[in-house]
Formats: structure tokens, C-alpha cells, sequence
């Protein structure tokens, strides 16, 4: 059986996560481990007067407690975002400064003020409650309507009303004109709740110094421990880059949470050289609501106009979006490079123009959540023109289907060009496989048992394999999105392709492998995928944005390019043929037309023994390579949702869910489909269960799994997963990347449905029992 | 502190363990057995789920102590040799993708498939995702979870 592009081979990865020997971060003990315990903000906004660990340092155990001003200055530099947004105005955008440990105001409720660091955990926890802080309570900007009330608390001095930035892009007075001749115009307001991404395995860290080196180790939980390494040494002063080694070993889901180097992380680094102890911290779950990354909340208003034919001419977006109390590293990316640029669809729209207001609150710092800014995008449009059809009395199939994009490639008034595509056939093929045809049929049997069915559809769109570094550069980013890779073939032929790539659950030592057995017909049991160790593998931009397939990938497949190229070269010399004549094929390199073989390992061998090479040729057999992406890739699909709401509870079940996916090559369909499994699961939560609440005060209200509703096994159904692919043109395997696709379509798809169901398209999300109980008999009073 | 003596995964371990130590803590940070983890601080995730006296129980809501005498089974101690067929199956299905959960998800697995056995009842697909209530996944949305434990179910 092929183990190649294409075969839904198992995982080989799965033994040790199975038998209990995976090794996470929190796994890991070192000689001399001591503990560290945050000591955090119980106030959303407070001046910190004094500080007081008298009564903390005298407690058993305790071998230190730091604070900010002690680690500023000690010269550990502020958090950065790293991606510039620049105003309508041409102003840079307005970021406050973001120390590790804050030292003159706490800006959110879990904001780090003092690490504890003990023997034990135990030990660090409790003194960490000893330690006595003088705060001085400031007032409170909790949601984006607090902080841009007029008179609002000024969150950041340099950041008057507490605006990052006001940004645009389009055309806004040919968007105004569109409108303006327009036959039809939907109008809406739409709120893109907030959310925590909850990985299962909380954020850990264990930083080891090395006095007699002045070397810094980095085990934790990373999605991208070269950028880690890199924001630690370029911008925090924590060690230079070659005294620091990170190293992400098995890694429990990021979803994006686990881009970011968060204060933790380097304020462990600097305890570590403090005290000269390893020191290790682990988040409990309370820890991680309070200070991983939360994502999405943005409040939108929208006008999209539409022709006598119900063609879209015109789409008008004005978006607030929420970042918290400091800037992440990529979050001034996501609600504007990642969300407006989206906003065209899988639609011809001529004109568009968005602007987005960038918000500072007391809340904790919201950056990239599976998706990022896509979502945003794809619930707003695929909302305004389901709520569009509705509007006009035209079916949403036939409305989205004349207004498909068709011939590529296609240039989008937002900066985008699709490269490919098929959004009729995804979508016949999804109507299909959800029996659309039948829906009729089977509200009428609903509605004879008195349940409510609603049927909905989202045809999104989005990009990934982030990105050409000479175009991300022009907008703003601070780094380069390639990918790198290099790939080792030894002597008995075994080979091992290092990669800048970080699995944490996508299934790379699988997937990557795959292609290298289908370069080389080799079994995928003799290659080895090595990742996620800044010491092994040169430098990589880490896993996110679905880049691992188109970029990564991209990347091994030129590094196998050149390694090809010198196998074939060796090979002709050995076997005294023409290069053109050399076949290389199930783990053998034969003469075509003849029966001259090399065994796999006789190439090895000879390129390390070195005995009878070509002319000029160096022994051994290692290529590298590095790729950088010439366009974003853009998967797309439609998703359909089958519901039934219960009148007397507003209880909603999803009966059937039918994802059509395009993403271009598939390597292994297996792992593809579970990534879509896992992304419409987090799509039905965002959509039905799941919301961050603050109070006005800035307490998080929904910090544990007693109060966040996670999606359980038993509000989900089974997935109905198909595929309809195009391949990308623009990287060499056609890849498109999977990894949010399932996030990002589903919550419209979902909320159509259930509106649908309910007879009220004023709905938000989550849409709990007691929203779409009082939605429908709000419908109820308003039709009596 | 208080002096305890169990069977962990066949073998006697004991010790003196603080009154307040959690089994999980004895069994990852006493016994160093890793499989075992630690997902949520509410007692809601089930990464924690261990066998105690053949039962599955969050091995977070027990004390040590109170483990004493007990028979605890964890992840590193279900299969002699090779694979648990439940072990085989989450392979199979591709039933796990960060392996965070995946102890947890398996110890309640064959849990569910041994008390459903000795009631002589079903584990259809929709008793598999009642039953997996107080274990969350972020990853794989259950769907190949609810396979795998299908597909063990009917090899067990």
C-alpha cells in the first residue's frame, strides 16, 4: 500500500501519546528545580503603591520573589506586537508599554506583578497569596462601548481614548456611491463574541540557566520556539541567541494561544539567572482564562447593497475590535490584514471599503484564535447574505450562486487574488450530501412532533500559508514568513527532515514523512521528522495560519529537490548512466530500460564512505532549503447545518453538519478530516456554548469549565467531511492548508440554521437555550 | 503526612505523603508516571482519569491518602505487552491528535466499555458521547473518539 501523497496511513506518532510517554512540558523535572508562583492583579485597572513580600519571604521554602522594577532593570525589555498598523491619518498606531511584570498600574485582573519563586509548588503558591500589595483601584474599561464612552479611564497614556488605531482599506467613496444606486440594501449589526482557545495542556515553562556557559534552555509549551527565541533575544534582552536554546517537545494544542511568548516565560528565564535554579511554572486552568490570548470580540455594523438581479455592488464594513489591556504580537494583524482583506468571499463584490478602530479595554490581551480575523469574516458575510436572501425572498443557494467568483485568477477590491476555486461544485456537492432538496419534507415531520427544523449554509472563504515576506512586509510585519527545512539522508539510507514546522496534534512525523515516501518510495517508518528544538533545527516561523502544509511542506519539498539532485548525480557516476536515464522508485535508484539498481542504502553508503564520487562532488547527502511563499492560499468550501430547536426550551440539536471542503493536495486525508472535525467543533462552540464574560468591573466571569461551556461529546453530532479540490497553483504540492477551515465556516452555517429554524434572524452568538428561547417568542409577540 | 500503601499499575509503591497531596499529584510527581495529566482545576476535563479498585476516577478529586490500599491503574499500566485494544483503536480511528486528553479518554473508554459489559447494556454511539461527558477534547470535535470507543467496544 502507497505511503505517499494521498494515503490515509496511520499515525506514527500516536504509540507514545496512546501508552502515557508523551513528553509534555509540565513532564519534564530538572536537577536543582525550583517553582514559580505569579503573584497577580485582583484589580482590572490599579496603581500598584507598594509592595510588600516581608511576610512571603519568611515562609518555608521561598528562595526569591522579583519584581517589575527589578526585571526592568535588570534591562529585560517590554512585550512587543509584531506586525505595525498604520491609521487612516498615516499615524503609527498608539501601543503602551507591556513590561513582563507590570510596575506603576495593572491594566487586567491576572496581570503579573511579582514571581514567587519556592521548592516546591506548594511552597511558591503560598507565599505568592502572602505577598502584600498596596493597589490603588482606577476606574474600569471592561467592554469596547466602556472604553470608548466619553470620559472613559484612560487605559495606556499614549493612547488617547484608548484607541490603537483607526484603520481603513477600500474605496469609501466608491463603496458610498455603489450603496447609493443600490436596489437593495441589508443592513446589520453583528457582534463576533469573545472567546478563550483552551488547548487542553495549560501553558508550562522550564528555564534552566547555566552559569558556567551564561546559557539560558527553554522547554515550553510552543507553537513557534525560533520566534520565540528570537522575540526573547531581540526585544526582551533575556540571552543572546546563540546562549539560548528553546525547545517545544510535545505540545497539547495552541490553536493559536501558543504563538505568543508570554510574561511567563521570560520572567522564568530571568528568575532562573536570578536565583541560579531551573525554574519551572505550570498554568492551572484559572491561570490560563486569565492570561492566554483570547480571541475574536469585535462588534460590527455593515451595509451590503445589491443590484435588481441581486448581484452584490457594494459592501460597507465599520468594525470595533477589542485587544485588551496590551498589544500581543500579532494582534493588531488579526481584525485588520486578517479580517478585512477576507471580506470579499467566495463573491464579485466591485466595491468595498472597511474601516477597523482598534480598542484597548482592562481585559486580557486578545490575539490570533484558530482562524483569526477569518472567522470574523466569514460570519459577516455569510450572515449578510443569508440574512440578504431572506430579505429579498430569493433562495440563499441561488443568491450565493450568482454571485460566485468563477474565473481566476481573481482580484479582490481587499488586496487578495484567489489563485483557484470551485464554489458552485463545493457548494452542489455539500447540498447534495445534506439531502437540501429533502429539508422540506423534514421540518413538516419536525413540525408534526412540534419541534422547530432550520436548515443554513456558509460558503466561506479564506487564506492561509501566511505569507510572501516581501508583501507581509510592506504591510507591516515585523518578520518574514517563510518556512525552512532541511532534509538528511544517512548512510543506511535512513533519512531525517528537520523542519521550522511545530506539530502539536496536526500529525506532522505522519504527514511529512508521506512525502518523503512519495518522493523516494520509501517506507515512512525510515524517515524521522525532528522539530521544535532551536539547536537542531536552524530556524523556523512555527506552525499557525494552516501554513505547515502550503509553507513547510513547500520548503521539504525543495530541500528534497536538491537532495534528488545530487542522488541522481551520484547514482549516474556509480552506475555509469545518464542522469536523464536515472529512476528513482520504491526506495531504489535504477537505469530506466535496464537492470542496473542501486539499493536505497548503497547510495547512502557511497556518499559518506566518499570512496567513488563525481568529479568535484562533496561527500555526504544533506540539503536545505528555504521557501517563501509567493501568494497566500485561499481553501474555501460550504457548510451546511441541520437543526432542531425545541419551542418549550430553545434547546437547539445539531442533527446533521456537512462540510465541502477544497484544500487543494491532500497528503493525508485521515488527518485532514479530523482537523475539520476539531475546527467545526470549536465553530459549534463559538456559535452555541462558548463566550468570555467580564463584569462591568473587569472580573472574568466565565474563568473555569464549571462557568465556559467547552464543547462536550454529547453536543456534538458525527461530521459529514467531503472534499471537492482544486489544486493551489502556487506553491509545488497544490496545498491549501486545513487547519481552521472548520472554524471558520461553521458558526454562520450554524447560526443560518438556527434562525432559520426560529423564524427571527436577530440572534447572537453563543446562541444559548435562553437566547433562542427569547428570540422566538420575541418573534412570537411581534407577529401577534 | 500520612503513611500509605497502594498497587500502582501491579507493583507495591507507598510512602509518606502530605495530607493534602492529590492521587494525581502522588502518581506524577511521586511516582513520575506522566501518562496521567492534569487539564483543568474543577474536576471537568478528565485528563486525569485513572482505575481505582477497577472503577474510573479523576484522579484529581481523591487525595493520596485515600488511595491507600487501593489498586490504581493508569495509562502506562493497561496493556501487558503491546497495545490495549482501546490503545489500538484510538491508533486506528485516528481517534486522538495533541494526545493531551488521550489518557484520560482511554482510561474512561475502557471503563464505560467494562460497566456497559457487566450490565449487559449497548454502547451505542450516542451512550459513547453521554458518557464521555466529563472528559473534554479541544482537537478531534469526538467524532473519531466515538469510533474508537465503538471499535474497541466490539474487540474487548
Amino acid at each position: 500500500m502507497s505511503q505517499g501523497i494521498g494515503a490515509a496511513v496511520k499515525r506514527k506518532e500516536d504509540k507514545r501519546f496512546t501508552t502515557g510517554k508523551g513528553k509534555y512540558t509540565d513532564d519534564i523535572r530538572m536537577e536543582n528545580q525550583a517553582y514559580a508562583a505569579f503573584v497577580r492583579s485582583p484589580h482590572a485597572h490599579a496603581r500598584v503603591n507598594s509592595i510588600d513580600t516581608s511576610a512571603a519571604e519568611a515562609m518555608d521554602g521561598v528562595i526569591a520573589i522579583l519584581n517589575g522594577a527589578e526585571l526592568t532593570g535588570d534591562g529585560i525589555g517590554n512585550i512587543i506586537c509584531g506586525w505595525a498598523i498604520t491609521s487612516k491619518d498615516g499615524s503609527p498606531m498608539n501601543m503602551g508599554a507591556w513590561s513582563a511584570l507590570a510596575t506603576e498600574k495593572t491594566r487586567y485582573v491576572g496581570d503579573a506583578v511579582a514571581i514567587v519563586i519556592a521548592e516546591t509548588n506548594a511552597q511558591a503558591r503560598a507565599a505568592a497569596e502572602a505577598v502584600e500589595i498596596d493597589y490603588e483601584e482606577l476606574p474600569v474599561a471592561a467592554s469596547l462601548a466602556a472604553a470608548l464612552a466619553d470620559g472613559a479611564p484612560q487605559i495606556h497614556e499614549n493612547a488617547p481614548g484608548n484607541i490603537v488605531y483607526d484603520w481603513e482599506i477600500g474605496e469609501n467613496d466608491a463603496t458610498e456611491a455603489a450603496l447609493a444606486d443600490a436596489a437593495h440594501i441589508t443592513e446589520m449589526d453583528i457582534t463576533n463574541n469573545r472567546l478563550s482557545p483552551n488547548p487542553m495542556e495549560p501553558r508550562s515553562a522550564v528555564a534552566i540557566y547555566d552559569d558556567a556557559e551564561d546559557h539560558y534552555t527553554l522547554y515550553t509549551t510552543s507553537q513557534n520556539p525560533h520566534v520565540a527565541r528570537l522575540v526573547l533575544s531581540a526585544f526582551y534582552n533575556v540571552a543572546p541567541e546563540h546562549k539560548l536554546r528553546v525547545i517545544a517537545p510535545d505540545v497539547g494544542g495552541g490553536f493559536g494561544s501558543k504563538i505568543y511568548i508570554y510574561p511567563e516565560e521570560i520572567a522564568c528565564l530571568w528568575a532562573s539567572m536570578k536565583t541560579n535554579r531551573s525554574v519551572k511554572w505550570t498554568s492551572d486552568r484559572t491561570e490560563a482564562f486569565l492570561t492566554d490570548a483570547h480571541g475574536r470580540d469585535h462588534v460590527t455594523k455593515a451595509r451590503m447593497g445589491f443590484d435588481q438581479d441581486g448581484r452584490i455592488v457594494g459592501f460597507k464594513v465599520s468594525t470595533k475590535a477589542n485587544f485588551g489591556a496590551y498589544m500581543s504580537l500579532f494582534s493588531s494583524a488579526v481584525p485588520t490584514y486578517l479580517y478585512a482583506t477576507l471580506l470579499s468571499g467566495t463573491y464579485n463584490i466591485p466595491n468595498i471599503y472597511c474601516e477597523v478602530l482598534g480598542v484597548y479595554t482592562n481585559t486580557v490581551p486578545v490575539d490570533a484564535y484558530r482562524g483569526a480575523g477569518r472567522p470574523e469574516a466569514s460570519y459577516l458575510v455569510e450572515r449578510m447574505i443569508e440574512t440578504a436572501a431572506r430579505e429579498l425572498g430569493k433562495d440563499p443557494a441561488d443568491l450565493r450562486n450568482i454571485n460566485f467568483i468563477r474565473e481566476f485568477p481573481h482580484q479582490t477590491p481587499v488586496i487578495m487574488n484567489y489563485d483557484s476555486g470551485d464554489f458552485e461544485g463545493n457548494m452542489r456537492q455539500a447540498m447534495v450530501a445534506a439531502d437540501w432538496a429533502g429539508f422540506g419534507a423534514r421540518k413538516a415531520e419536525s413540525a408534526m412532533r412540534g419541534k422547530l427544523r432550520g436548515i443554513g449554509m456558509s460558503c466561506y472563504i479564506e487564506a492561509c500559508g501566511i505569507a510572501p515576506s516581501a508583501a507581509v512586509g510592506s504591510l507591516g510585519a515585523g518578520v518574514g514568513l517563510w518556512e525552512s527545512a532541511e532534509v538528511r539522508m544517512n548512510p543506511v539510507g535512513t533519512i531525517e527532515v528537520l523542519t521550522g514546522s511545530h506539530s502539536h496534534g496536526q500529525g506532522h512525523e505522519t504527514t511529512f514523512a508521506q512525502v518523503v515516501a512519495d518522493r523516494f518510495g520509501v517506507p515512512i517508518d525510515t524517515v524521522q521528522i525532528v522539530h521544535g528544538d532551536t539547536d537542531k533545527v536552524q530556524f523556523g516561523m512555527g506552525t499557525y495560519g494552516s501554513r505547515s502544509g502550503p509553507v513547510g511542506m513547500s520548503a521539504i519539498v525543495k530541500a528534497l529537490d536538491k537532495l534528488e539532485v545530487k542522488i541522481r548525480k551520484l547514482a549516474a557516476h556509480l552506475l555509469e548512466a545518464s542522469e536523464a536515464d536515472i529512476v528513482i522508485e520504491d526506495g531504489q535508484v535504477k537505469v530506466d530500460g535496464t537492470n542496473k539498481v542501486l539499493a536505497w542504502h548503497e547510495v547512502g553508503l557511497a556518499a559518506y564512505t566518499g570512496h567513488n564520487l563525481p568529479e568535484g562532488m562533496e561527500p555526504g547527502l544533506k540539503e536545505g532549503a528555504f521557501y517563501d511563499p509567493l501568494n497566500f492560499t485561499f481553501p474555501m468550501g460550504c457548510f451546511i447545518c441541520e437543526v432542531e430547536v425545541d419551542p418549550q426550551t430553545g434547546k437547539t440539536e445539531i442533527l446533521k453538519f456537512v462540510a465541502s471542503d477544497d484544500f487543494g493536495t491532500i497528503i493525508n486525508p485521515t488527518i485532514v478530516e479530523g482537523q475539520v472535525h476539531g475546527g467545526i467543533a470549536q465553530g459549534v462552540g463559538q456559535a452555541m456554548l462558548e463566550e468570555v464574560r467580564y463584569s462591568e468591573d473587569g472580573q472574568q466571569l466565565s474563568a473555569s469549565y464549571m462557568d465556559y461551556a467547552m464543547p462536550r461529546a454529547d453536543d456534538l453530532p458525527d461530521f459529514d467531511v467531503l472534499h471537492h479540490s482544486t489544486p493551489c497553483t502556487t506553491n509545488p504540492l497544490g496545498m491549501k492548508g486545513c487547519g481552521e477551515a472548520g472554524a471558520i465556516g461553521t458558526p454562520p452555517a450554524v447560526i443560518n440554521a438556527i434562525t432559520d429554524a426560529i423564524g427571527n434572524n436577530d440572534l447572537s452568538m453563543p446562541a444559548t437555550p435562553a437566547k433562542v428561547w427569547a428570540a422566538l417568542n420575541s418573534a412570537k409577540v411581534a407577529a401577534e | 503526612m500520612s503513611e500509605i500503601k497502594m498497587t500502582v499499575n501491579g507493583k507495591p509503591v507507598g510512602g509518606d505523603v502530605a495530607d493534602n497531596m492529590l492521587l494525581v499529584e502522588f502518581i506524577r510527581e511521586t511516582l513520575r508516571l506522566t501518562g496521567t495529566h492534569v487539564g483543568c482545576d474543577t474536576s471537568q476535563c478528565g485528563a486525569c482519569v485513572v482505575h481505582v479498585d477497577g472503577k474510573a476516577v479523576k484522579s484529581c478529586t481523591m487525595l493520596a491518602a485515600a488511595a491507600d490500599g487501593a489498586e490504581v491503574t493508569t495509562i502506562e499500566g493497561v496493556a501487558n505487552g503491546g497495545l490495549h485494544p482501546m490503545q489500538k483503536a484510538f491508533n486506528d480511528n485516528h481517534g486522538l491528535q495533541c494526545g493531551f486528553c488521550t489518557p484520560g479518554m482511554i482510561m474512561s473508554g475502557i471503563d464505560m466499555v467494562n460497566r456497559y459489559k457487566a450490565e449487559g447494556k449497548t454502547l451505542d454511539e450516542a451512550a459513547i458521547r453521554h458518557e464521555l461527558e466529563g472528559n473534554i477534547c479541544r482537537c478531534t470535535g469526538y467524532h473519531n473518539i466515538v469510533k474508537s470507543i465503538s471499535q474497541a467496544a466490539g474487540e474487548m
